[in-house]
């Protein structure tokens, strides 16, 4: 007979990590599948300042190692498998991937989110040819040479600052005319001589024949169009995009109640509406989106999911 | 697995006959990390008709520019020193590796 686990976690983001540390800490028999990044957005980072004990050099991929090693070491199993998709109302749940199919009696989602995309002409082609969404993978192209980002919270400030360590100018671009991000981080960026603002500003299309050479902007008070152009001498520029993100609720939005932005809703003990099923991390609809409250997430989400597995049993 | 660099990228990519699949990788690029035991993986499965290679972008930025190399993971397909077609960023992964393969053998 093939194995049943107590709990299968779907994702192996902090979420992910955690709820297999706290699950398999707690002797159940605990499988973590993931697609094919261990930690999520987290490993695209840099520099991780604002989790608890994470002083300075820590880095999404020291910590996320960090927390992969303790999941193991209690005796969560990770498998790298694709998911297709679920059944997940019988009692025992299937997780259908191009592996093969994984059963369990609890289901714990915590697939994340993936970066939003402009959505405007040329940025699928240029993807991977001056378009990115990933600062660590790709800023060292730009070494002295022009970027743009897109974006006005955390993320894009704190990437304009890491991509300024290679590029010899960074534009960001934003489409109102005050920041979200966090005053810390708007202020280390406003001091950074390298880093120059556009205000009320949103991209039209990227140019370029492959490569990007431009990116036509409009300004959305006067409707002004302005072409922002790569220095001749360069011949090409990075434009960076962080606009925020999107949940991975594609396989459960028939099944698990979403709300309006497609995030997964819960209640405070991490439950959606079908039991034994579980969301943690960035999937779930919630106010902060962090390390610190996506693990919090995966220690409540597996510590319900015990007490389900052992009701079942009674 | 063949290691590319500037000093001999011409004659194991441009100059060879047949087919070569080249992964432009970096080392601060942790979707790289995960890949490339799979592309591993894959070199074996291919080796009567498929060479494989990789690219450190890190030490050769130059050299990847100059192949329109830009973001990474980028897996790129060629047959006899012509570009043929290529994996980058969602789709740098087995199944869209595989798909590039199949679609040009």
């Amino acid at each position: 007979m093939e194995a049943i686990y107590d709990v299968i976690i779907v994702g192996a983001g902090p979420a992910g990590l955690s709820a297999g540390l706290y699950a398999a800490r707690a002797k159940m028999k605990t499988l973590i599948l993931e697609k094919d990044r261990t930690g999520g957005q987290i490993v695209g980072t840099d520099e991780v300042a604002n989790y608890p004990g994470s002083i300075q050099d820590a880095t999404g991929p020291t910590l996320v190692a960090r927390m992969v090693e303790q999941a193991e070491s209690f005796g969560a199993e990770r498998v790298k498998a694709e998911v297709v998709g679920f059944d997940l109302e019988s009692n025992v749940k299937t997780v259908k991937t191009q592996k093969g199919d994984y059963k369990a009696k609890s289901i714990i989602l915590a697939m994340g989110a993936h970066s939003r995309k402009l959505g405007i002409p040329n940025e699928k082609e240029l993807t991977g040819k001056g378009v990115s969404y990933c600062a660590t993978c790709d800023a060292e192209f730009f070494t002295d040479l022009e970027v743009v980002v897109f974006g006005g919270g955390d993320t894009a400030l704190e990437e304009a600052m890491f991509i300024t360590k290679f590029a010899r100018k960074v534009m960001i671009v934003h489409r109102r005319d005050t920041f979200r991000a966090a005053k810390s981080i708007i202020e280390k960026a406003q001091k950074n001589p390298k880093i120059e603002f556009i205000y009320n500003t949103a991209p039209k299309t990227f140019i370029g024949e492959g490569m990007v050479e431009g990116v036509e902007l409009e300004n959305l008070e006067t409707g002004e169009v302005t072409v922002l152009k790569a220095d001749p001498n360069d011949g090409l520029m990075g434009a960076f995009v962080f606009i925020g993100y999107l949940p991975e609720t594609d396989l459960v939005k028939d099944v698990v109640t979403l709300d309006k932005t497609g995030y997964i809703v819960t209640d405070e003990l991490m439950q959606t509406g079908i039991p034994g099923v579980f969301a943690a991390g960035d999937i779930r609809a919630k106010s902060l989106r962090q390390v610190v409250t996506a693990t919090a997430d995966g220690a409540i989400a597996a510590v319900q999911a015990e007490k389900y597995v052992d009701a079942l049993a009674e | 697995m063949i290691i590319l660099d500037k000093d001999n990228f011409e004659a194991e990519v441009l100059s060879r006959k047949g087919y070569i699949l080249v992964d432009f990788w970096g080392e601060g690029c942790e979707p790289c990390k995960n890949l490339m035991p799979e592309f591993e993986a894959m070199a074996g499965e291919y080796q009567d008709s498929v060479a494989f290679a990789k690219l450190n972008t890190s030490q050769e930025r130059r050299l990847a520019i100059s192949q329109r190399v830009l973001g990474l993971p980028t897996v790129v397909l060629y047959k006899d020193g012509q570009r043929m077609g290529e994996c980058t960023k969602d789709s740098a992964n087995p199944e869209g590796i595989k798909a590039l393969i199949e679609s040009h053998l």
